[in-house]
């Protein structure tokens, strides 16, 4: 048997315990992207794989690990060492170790096959559903309108979803591939241009969850973010008849000024302030701006709008919006709006502060 | 021979820089591939450290979005086509004919060639950080991101120009080397007496002629699309966008065998003589590692899991990633068989190649869970992809071409390496390894994307990117000690004889640095590891102590070796000029007009003419000139 100094019992104890202090460490739920926190069952599906697969991995990674550890301290080179027994193989053993693993990777093989078939199809073809479609860089999501099939309900940035029901996701693109991931709902599925992926969301609890784009999509992949609003059911369908409403329009004179700014600036080429349209129609390039005010954050989540409470702040939401608006290559290199919008294209057509003004406070009323 | 314009005297340099540009020598070869692979390797090194740098802490902004994806585009296509490759490409070239007992390898001119065809891909590559327009579309190069709509300007042009350039070189090495290896094996030396990196060089070479194939058609497609307007792959006329992925990954996937096959041939044949045992198992090992290059065909879409390929596809290819671990596990068996009841000796190459098997496990456990579908939904475009690759690819591949440079260094230059220096740059290595890539396990599972340039703080991921950042530059001090050592010992380093290791393979029965012909009479094989069992017989027989070669400088002066040549290298000059004007042939304004740059198309037409012009000359060259002018040829 091997016999080992009581430093080096000492020295393999402290880097055992090191390394399990350090897994401890680095799994922690609590943070907003974190795959240990599953809140719904495509999620904690995934989340139940991968600790069969970490367990089977750990005793792997064990045994392999501490035969190679063994070999190097017992089998390490002494004065005076013959030259050792020559053995070529041994069948048995070659044997063995082609068939253990092979019996340990069916066990693992039948659960994933189960997964990828139950997560593929929807428990309830008739849920509600979502189109989401993806943009350089930021995430447009599209409802039926739940009193006129003809129309749709467009918004962008934030999902809203109802709590404990089945939502059916169509997943496409209006430009590269992008991906739709909520770490603590569901696992990443592909948007494809021309592609018609689909999958389902469930969460298990009402709260606000974080999303991004995990597939890489230009300059920007970075801030190509979305968040996740899980309501209960009536909230939800509150929210919903609030989204298909149309924009305010407020008579304060700054208001009305920052309207005409709006239209006249160019910024309708991209950007539409009515959210119902019809079926299909094609979106434009810019997010959908007739509820902006009441989105959790702007650019593709560069910008938070939330206070403290965890609702959107009217004042922060007015101070990003101008920030944005101020230097928006600045906020978000390379971004469409600042690369192909006029105001920001051309000195000339440059915004004065006073029609700057003017549109944060129009921006600030459309809630 | 008939006299032929442009004709130019045959070169007859035997020092200086012409003797490097014209040698056909394999083991000059080799040091050239060598130490432009390094040179390539630090750059792309340099590369990670920016990246790690910027991801040091949250909202930095030392480096530009765009840039930053230049940088983690031009470090993975670098670390990968111009490190690793052209690293397992100089060992191939130094080690394997000395491992067959052969003189050269079958086609030395072609050999040249490769190598300069090389360095000409991995300028126009590396040259681009200097035009400002290098790649930035990630070195798998989706489609529709690189296509002219999104990605306009050169900088793709540039990658696929100079991986067109580089998959020439890497199509005409391989292709000498499965001949090589087939045909010019000592008499006696059956496949199942080869040493087991000549067996993964031959696995490897296979591997790259079927692959590379696969890439080049894509390319030519993407580089069609961009330039000629064509719709390969635009989605707007039609095309499956994800119709690149699978050609990607189609050679992908082989591509990452032949990035670790090699590597897993140098520590087979490392362990064994470290531990003065044969390797355990070797049919079993030659097996398994042609059973994971076969295999390694059959996987490609576990790249593609989130695809939306369909269930019963994704189970398919969950399944047969599974079962690509089983040979696999089976070498690391098979290694720990090797030392089980060996005597172990932990000089350098030995450490490296028990640190590519204890960091290569972790990667291929990790592997593993990637192949689990369904869970890897959570974990792709994640850093738990990132802590893998790295794993399996700076663990594995780096750590056993690290082994095998330590490992032949004294072979190489019949110098030896300072072993206090070497064991200090391993340790600075696996801690350093461990350090940087293992939390990286951590901010993958904590939800963070790879490839993005900045990170707000407070979603758990600021700690561990410090600590990976931290690590990497234990790497870099790691890495400034190699190349004192390297460059100290090639010098002035202790001299090392011929067999300091005990060796088990042809390559330590030759003086050290082996003579240009390499063997004076070619050996007669009777075993597997022929040179330890010679080794045992002479001692059994108590006869002349063992001396490896019988170096005498006048013995090889019979031998014919192949002449230097020019047009190895102008074929290759004439390929890079040529894809350098290919880059800039035409010219896509915002508007999608395009219009040819006559001044591109002028150097492609020049650059082509360079090359058939040369590739005439060179077929007309006999490979002796029947008028001997010097050098080894003189009777």
């Amino acid at each position: 048997m091997l016999r080992l100094s009581p430093r080096y019992r000492y020295l393999i104890a402290l880097a055992m315990v090191g390394m399990l202090a350090a897994l401890l460490f680095g799994c922690t739920p609590n943070d907003p992207h974190s795959t240990f926190d599953a809140r719904g069952p495509v999620a904690q599906s995934q989340l139940n794989l991968f600790w069969i697969i970490l367990a089977a991995g750990a005793i792997v990674f064990v045994l392999v690990e501490g035969a190679i550890i063994y070999s190097i301290i017992k089998f390490r080179r002494r004065r005076n060492d013959e030259i050792p027994e020559q053995v070529e193989g041994n069948s048995t053993v070659e044997f063995a170790w082609t068939a253990g693993p092979t019996a340990l990777l069916v066990l693992v093989a039948i659960p994933t096959i189960i997964t990828t078939f139950d997560n593929q199809v929807s428990p309830d073809q008739n849920a509600l559903t979502v189109d989401v479609v993806g943009h350089q860089w930021w995430f447009e999501f599209r409802y039926r309108h739940p009193d006129d099939p003809e129309k749709e309900i467009r918004f962008a940035n934030d999902l809203h979803i109802p709590v404990d029901e089945v939502v059916n996701v169509n997943l496409g693109s209006e430009d590269v591939i992008h991906s739709f991931w909520i770490p603590k709902i569901a696992g990443k599925v592909d948007m494809i241009p021309g592609g018609g992926n689909t999958m389902w969301i469930q969460a298990d609890q009402t709260g606000f969850y974080y999303g991004q784009c995990l597939e890489f999509c230009g300059v920007q992949h970075a801030n190509m973010r979305f968040r996740v609003i899980v309501h209960s059911e009536e909230d939800f369908d509150a929210w919903l008849r609030s989204e298909a409403e149309p924009a305010i329009d407020s008579p304060d004179p700054l208001v009305q000024e920052g309207k005409r700014v709006f239209l006249t600036a160019g910024c309708t080429a991209c950007h539409q302030t009515q959210s119902v349209v019809n079926v299909g129609q094609v979106s434009l390039q810019g997010p959908n701006l007739t509820h902006v005010a009441s989105r959790t954050n702007i650019a593709g989540g560069v910008f938070d709008n939330r206070g403290e409470d965890g609702e959107v702040n009217d004042a922060i939401f007015q101070r990003n919006i101008r920030t944005w608006l101020e230097d928006p290559e600045k906020a978000k290199t390379g971004n469409v709006m600042a690369r192909e919008a006029p105001s920001y294209m051309n000195p000339e057509d440059a915004l004065s502060e006073a029609e700057l003004s003017a549109l944060v406070a129009y921006l600030s009323s459309l809630k | 021979m008939t006299t032929i314009p442009l004709a130019i005297p045959r070169p007859v340099h035997p020092t200086g820089i012409w003797s490097w540009i014209t040698t056909i020598d394999h083991k000059r070869i080799g040091i050239l591939y060598g130490v432009t692979a390094f040179l390539m390797f630090f750059s792309g090194g340099i590369e990670a450290l920016l990246i790690r740098i910027q991801l040091a802490r949250p909202e930095q902004n030392l480096i530009t979005p765009e840039i930053f994806n230049q940088l983690f585009t031009m470090h993975a296509t670098t670390m990968i086509f111009l490190g690793v490759m052209p690293l397992s490409a100089a060992f191939f070239n130094f080690v394997v004919p000395l491992q067959i007992g052969a003189r050269d390898v079958a086609f030395p001119r072609l050999n040249a060639f490769s190598y300069w065809t090389f360095l000409g891909g991995a300028l126009i590559l590396k040259m681009s950080w200097l035009t400002g327009s290098a790649p930035n579309g990630g070195w798998f190069g989706y489609s529709p991101l690189t296509g002219i709509t999104y990605n306009p300007g050169h900088g793709i042009d540039v990658w696929i120009l100079s991986l067109q350039v580089l998959g020439i070189a890497s199509l005409a090495a391989s292709f000498n080397f499965i001949v090589t290896i087939l045909n010019m094996r000592a008499p006696g030396m059956g496949l199942m007496r080869m040493p087991l990196f000549t067996w993964m060089t031959l696995v490897t070479a296979i591997l790259l002629v079927l692959a590379f194939p696969v890439i080049t058609v894509a390319l030519i497609e993407l580089f069609f699309d961009r330039a000629f307007g064509m719709n390969f792959f635009n989605v707007a006329a039609g095309a499956n966008a994800v119709l690149w992925q699978h050609l990607f990954w189609v050679f992908g996937h082989p591509e990452v065998y032949i990035l670790i096959l090699p590597a897993m041939g140098i520590v087979s044949d490392i362990i064994p003589v470290f531990s003065r045992k044969p390797l355990f198992g070797y049919g079993t090992v030659v097996l398994a590692g042609v059973i994971i290059a076969f295999m390694g065909w059959m996987v490609w879409s576990h790249h593609m899991f989130t695809v939306g390929l369909g269930p019963v596809a994704n189970s398919v290819f969950a399944v047969t990633t599974m079962m690509i671990a089983v040979p696999t596990g089976i070498k690391v068996f098979n290694w720990m068989g090797t030392m089980w009841g060996g005597s172990l000796s932990f000089k350098t190459p030995m450490l490296f190649a028990l640190g590519f098997v204890t960091m290569f496990v972790i990667g291929g456990i990790s592997g593993v869970m990637h192949a689990i579908a369904p869970s890897d939904a959570q974990q792709q475009d994640t850093y738990f992809i990132v802590a893998h690759i790295h794993y399996v690819l700076f663990g594995g591949a780096i750590f056993a071409i690290l082994a095998g440079v330590y490992y032949w260094f004294p072979k190489l230059t019949g110098r030896m390496y300072d072993e206090k220096q070497g064991q200090m740059h391993f340790w600075l290595m696996f801690i350093g390894q461990n350090i940087t890539f293992f939390p990286m396990h951590f901010t993958g599972l904590n939800g963070m994307p790879r490839r993005i340039y900045s990170y707000y703080g407070g979603l758990g991921w600021d700690f561990w990117n410090l600590v990976s950042t931290l690590g990497a530059l234990i790497l870099a001090v790691g890495f400034l000690i190699f190349i004192y050592n390297m460059a100290k010992s090639w010098r002035k380093g202790e001299v090392a004889g011929s067999d300091p290791w005990d060796g088990r393979t042809l390559e330590w029965s030759i003086p050290s640095p082996p003579p240009e012909y390499n063997f004076v009479e070619i050996p007669h094989v009777e075993d597997r590891d022929d040179w330890w069992e010679e080794k045992q017989r002479r001692r059994e027989r108590r006869a002349v102590p063992v001396v490896a070669g019988g170096s005498d400088a006048d013995e090889g002066h019979d031998i014919h070796l192949p002449q230097p040549s020019y047009w190895p290298f102008f074929v290759s000059l004439g390929l890079f000029i040529g894809g350098m004007g290919l880059i800039y042939l035409m010219n896509v304004d915002a508007d999608g007009i395009r219009t040819l740059n006559w001044a591109a198309l002028t150097v492609t037409v020049a650059g082509l003419f360079m090359g058939v012009v040369s590739v005439y000359r060179w077929s007309f060259e006999p490979v002796n000139d029947p008028e001997p002018d010097g050098g080894h040829a003189a009777h």
